[in-house]
């Protein structure tokens, strides 16, 4: 009776296995779920004025594939009663590799049903967006979204 | 003057969130595009979109070039009680534009 796995080729196999994990581990740890890029965080202290920022509340709707950049549709969405004393005061979006990373500065009112903002915006490439609302307690909350660009909105 | 499109629903019952959208026919020229002859194109946007109900700013929006051509924006409103709603549009090269609509409440 000889073992059908010969020492060496079941080294092999477990130095392989090891090697995939530690590629994937690798993997996670360079690129985080959540890290928001730099551009994003300079573009958003413009809005902030420094203050700190929480995830959440804020849902930044987009398709993750984009197929064309030149009209995106975006929706905002903010959880918020909209009362006069527990309203959002204003909604931000900015961008991480378009020329501007400026993208629309909305006011809101209590006399908006809720916190909700549509618009259709330009993408140059496969980049990074971000969404910011400010509450009327002054708080600010975030959410950002990665989306892959298949063909970039013309701005050369 | 741009062609615009205002939807709101013209009745609403008195609490109902009513959805008003626009869009208003712009190019939305965002200063870094090359025209035919190879120069940038200069730069032609709206900037600044401002919705009054009843004379009061309900909801206003600063635009930069990153929003898409004919810009479109929408937003949900409360009706509580009826009234006149006045849009307005500003932008590069003196661009000012108001448009109206009105909303019933039963």
């Amino acid at each position: 009776m000889t073992n059908p796995v010969a020492p060496s080729a079941l080294s092999r196999t477990i130095s392989r296995r090891s090697l995939l994990l530690a590629g994937g581990a690798l993997a996670f740890s360079v690129r985080p779920a959540h890290a928001m890029a730099d551009e994003l965080v300079a573009a958003m202290r413009g809005f902030t004025g420094g203050a700190a920022t929480r995830e959440g509340r804020v849902k930044l709707d987009i398709e993750p594939l984009v197929e064309n950049g030149n009209a995106v549709p975006i929706t905002v969405t903010v959880d918020s009663p909209m009362t006069a004393d527990n309203h959002v005061r204003a909604i931000a979006v900015f961008n991480q590799k378009n020329p501007q990373h400026d993208v629309i500065v909305a006011t809101l009112s209590p006399a908006l049903a809720q916190a909700r903002l549509a618009t259709r915006i330009r993408l140059a490439t496969t980049q990074q967006l971000v969404a910011v609302a400010r509450l009327s307690d002054g708080s600010y909350w975030t959410h950002s979204v990665d989306v892959i660009v298949t063909l970039a909105a013309c701005l050369e | 003057m741009a062609r615009t499109l205002i939807q709101v629903p013209p009745t609403a019952k008195r609490g109902e969130v009513v959805e008003v959208r626009t869009l208003i026919a712009h190019t939305m020229e965002t200063g870094y595009r090359a025209g035919a002859d190879g120069r940038t194109l200069p730069r032609d946007i709206i900037r600044r979109f401002t919705c009054r109900f009843n004379g009061e700013v309900v909801f206003s929006a600063d635009l930069h070039p990153a929003i898409a051509a004919n810009p479109y924006i929408a937003f949900p409103l409360r009706a509580t009680v009826s009234g006149k709603l006045t849009f307005t549009w500003e932008g590069d090269n003196g661009l000012s534009q108001t448009e109206s609509a009105t909303l019933t409440v039963t």
